[in-house]
């Protein structure tokens, strides 16, 4: 029996709140999302039977609680030593105030701590998903295709690594914010592209991670509101996702950008990722993400591909190289000035890279100049360099795209 | 019961096949369709494939510790192409989706009859491996 | 990124490895077993399969009116799949590193086998925004 999408969702929503009371009251960061982990897990198995109870946050700080006192006390028979949560566990006056302890910034330290600099970003996508999406060990290690105990003890290594970085649970000061921001943002755009990138083929059942990526940079915005850079990566997300059900075709086949169905494109979805944009660039600043969500905009606003602005999208590659520089970045500014200045134009950006060891190899290098060759007349190099990215690719529905591009100019 | 069936086609150097593209498209609707059957059956517990063997290595213990990559393979090797771990009620049932796997169509239609090795595998590491 | 470690061996191998004193191989399983548990402590591993002997293997090519056409010979020189693991890591090089420990276990006499473990990253299923 299974827990229905709107409690789900409840549940999913107080878990931080609930990591944060208990991280509170225990002082002990660790113990306590390890503790709301197995309540979430009593939640979704006893609510279906038991129905949902009235005071649901209330009912997750109870069990956490009554698990973390269970933890101390075996932890006291244990070592025989006064902790701070055995001092805590002797109070008489202990009673379980509920609303008492709660932070309304609690998310958001969670978030900062999560998403801590020290963790590889595996472990830090693994610990947000948990302790700030309030998904199951379980949930995540599918969603990743790893086995649920490799997925704990990425989880578990994650909290010994902060916990040995001494961050104290307190929200960062304005100037630290700043300073890890962007490892924040990291983390929930990697957790995007993963969910984005897998949303093709046999659903194994698997979580939809891009749509918990949107829901937790959301959850991030109204936590910062007027920060650009997040307002920027919620418009990327939406304005990328919104193309999701025309990317693929009726045989999973991949279906580029200038070639999709925009009647598929969800327009609810682009409309609030355009005003988010404006909002974002209307604050001033413009970085990475508020670029390549306008970038995506000039592409989401063209109701077929003949209209897209292609001077703007390569105003903005131009803006790019400059603010966040990356052999994926020139790559991509090589194919706008293809289509603005002519492919011939595009071929000599791209020859430039030839040196540059991080793309050469790269598979995309070589789509990119069949795509040209072939838009040139040169069809036995578009041939070459399609079956070479066809072979150094390591998408599948990539390699099949790029062996049909070959097959059909062979064909011609 | 588990089973592991190996396709073994690939071989260093060689390209990806130059077949026209209707065939082409019906080798890829073919396996698709096939892993759709088996997920569908819940007879499916893994369909991988593997990148092309240019980038494989072979890797043996070093002196002190680190490890000795080299890329260097026999001409006549033949690698791992992909491989699908399938869970069945009988043997029989594990041969006959390695034909199919086998009969998968290649160049003007025809089944390809590649070899695909079928081992059994338990349920969890045997217990010499723990 | 997910890579498969294989580990190959011939029969003439296989025939070898059993004739290790028992306390050879104990060690040598021992290594393994720590291997494994190592990988599910530091969160990459995947999987691990020990495969049976080969006279439990088939080849199979193709059917012959609706029925597999399979071959259980496996000739004496011919290297076969004596098991893989499956890991899940940061990079390249990390795969690398794990492949040497496998191939450092020891052997008789407590020496590092240095078996040869090729390394193979897996293809993905999904592809990147467009």
């Amino acid at each position: 029996m299974n827990l229905d999408a709107t409690s789900e969702t409840l549940l999913r929503h107080l878990a931080p709140q609930v990591v944060g009371v208990i991280t509170r009251r225990f002082r002990d960061f660790a113990s306590a999302e390890d503790a709301v982990q197995e309540a979430m897990i009593a939640a979704f198995t006893q609510w279906p039977k038991e129905g949902i109870p009235e005071n649901p946050r209330g009912w997750l700080i109870q069990v956490a609680s009554r698990r973390m006192l269970d933890q101390a006390r075996s932890e006291i028979a244990r070592r025989e030593r006064e902790t701070a949560v055995a001092a805590e566990a002797e109070s008489a006056a202990f009673t379980l105030e509920i609303e008492a302890d709660m932070d309304p910034d609690d998310t958001l330290i969670l978030l900062f701590t999560c998403c801590h600099p020290a963790l590889t970003t595996s472990s830090a996508i693994a610990l947000t998903l948990r302790a700030v999406g309030g998904l199951t060990t379980a949930e995540i290690g599918n969603a990743f295709l790893v086995p649920e105990a490799t997925m704990a003890q990425r989880i578990s290594r994650a909290k010994q690594t902060i916990k040995a970085s001494g961050v104290p649970f307190r929200l960062p000061s304005p100037h630290e914010r700043m300073e890890r921001l962007p490892a924040v943002l990291h983390v929930l755009y990697l957790i995007f592209n993963e969910g984005y990138a897998s949303s093709i083929g046999v659903h194994l059942q698997r979580l939809d991670l891009a749509r918990e990526a949107i829901r937790l940079t959301r959850n991030t915005k109204s936590l910062l509101p007027d920060n650009p850079e997040v307002t920027g990566l919620l418009a990327l997300m939406l304005l990328t996702d919104a193309r999701r059900a025309a990317r693929t075709g009726p045989d999973e086949e991949l279906i580029p950008l200038d070639r999709q169905d925009r009647t598929l494109w969800d327009r609810g979805e682009i409309s609030e990722g355009l005003e988010l944009l404006t909002t974002a660039l209307s604050k001033g600043s413009v970085g990475l993400y508020q670029l390549q969500a306008a970038i995506a905009a000039v592409h989401d606003e063209a109701e077929k591909a003949e209209d897209t602005d292609w001077p703007q999208i390569l105003a903005l590659y131009e803006l790019l190289k400059r603010v966040a520089p990356s052999p994926m970045v020139t790559l991509n500014h090589a194919i706008a000035a293809a289509v603005v200045q002519g492919p011939a134009k595009g071929l000599e950006l791209l020859r430039a890279l030839d040196s540059d060891p991080r793309i050469a190899g790269h598979y995309r290098f070589d789509s990119v100049r069949a795509h040209l060759f072939e838009q040139i007349g040169d069809r036995e190099a578009a041939i070459q360099h399609y079956r070479m990215a066809a072979r150094r690719t390591t998408s599948i529905p990539e390699r099949n795209y790029l062996m049909t591009q070959a097959a059909r100019l062979t064909e011609e | 019961m588990k089973y592991i069936l190996m396709m073994n086609t690939m071989k260093a150097g060689h390209g990806v096949p130059g077949w026209p593209k209707k065939d082409l498209q019906a080798h890829i609707a073919f396996m698709r369709g096939l892993n759709k059957e088996l997920h569908q059956r819940g007879e499916l517990v893994s369909a991988e494939g593997l990148s092309f063997p240019d980038q494989a290595k072979l890797v043996k213990a070093g002196k002190d510790g680190t490890p000795v990559t080299d890329g260097v393979f026999a001409e006549s090797k033949e690698f791992l192409a992909g491989f699908w771990i399938v869970d069945v009620d009988s043997p029989e049932r594990a041969y006959e989706v390695a034909a199919k796997v086998s009969a998968a169509p290649g160049p003007g239609g025809a089944p390809l009859n590649m070899p695909i090795e079928v081992r059994p595998i338990m349920s969890g590491p045997p217990p010499e491996m723990l | 990124m997910k890579y498969i470690l294989l580990m190959s061996g011939t029969t003439a191998g296989v025939e070898g490895y059993h004739a290790w004193s028992k306390q050879d191989i104990d060690a040598h399983m021992a290594v393994l077993h720590r291997i494994n548990k190592d990988l599910t402590a530091s969160g990459e591993f995947v999987a691990t399969q020990g495969l049976a002997e080969p006279k439990e293997a088939k080849v199979v090519r193709g059917e012959k009116n609706g029925v597999p056409v399979t071959d259980g010979v496996f000739p004496e020189s011919k290297e076969f799949l004596l098991g893989y693991w499956i890991v899940d890591v940061a990079n390249a090089e990390r795969a690398y590193a794990i492949a040497g420990r496998i191939s450092a276990a020891a052997g008789p006499g407590g020496k590092p086998t240095n078996m040869p473990i090729e390394v193979r990253q897996f293809a993905m299923h999904g592809a990147k925004s467009e």
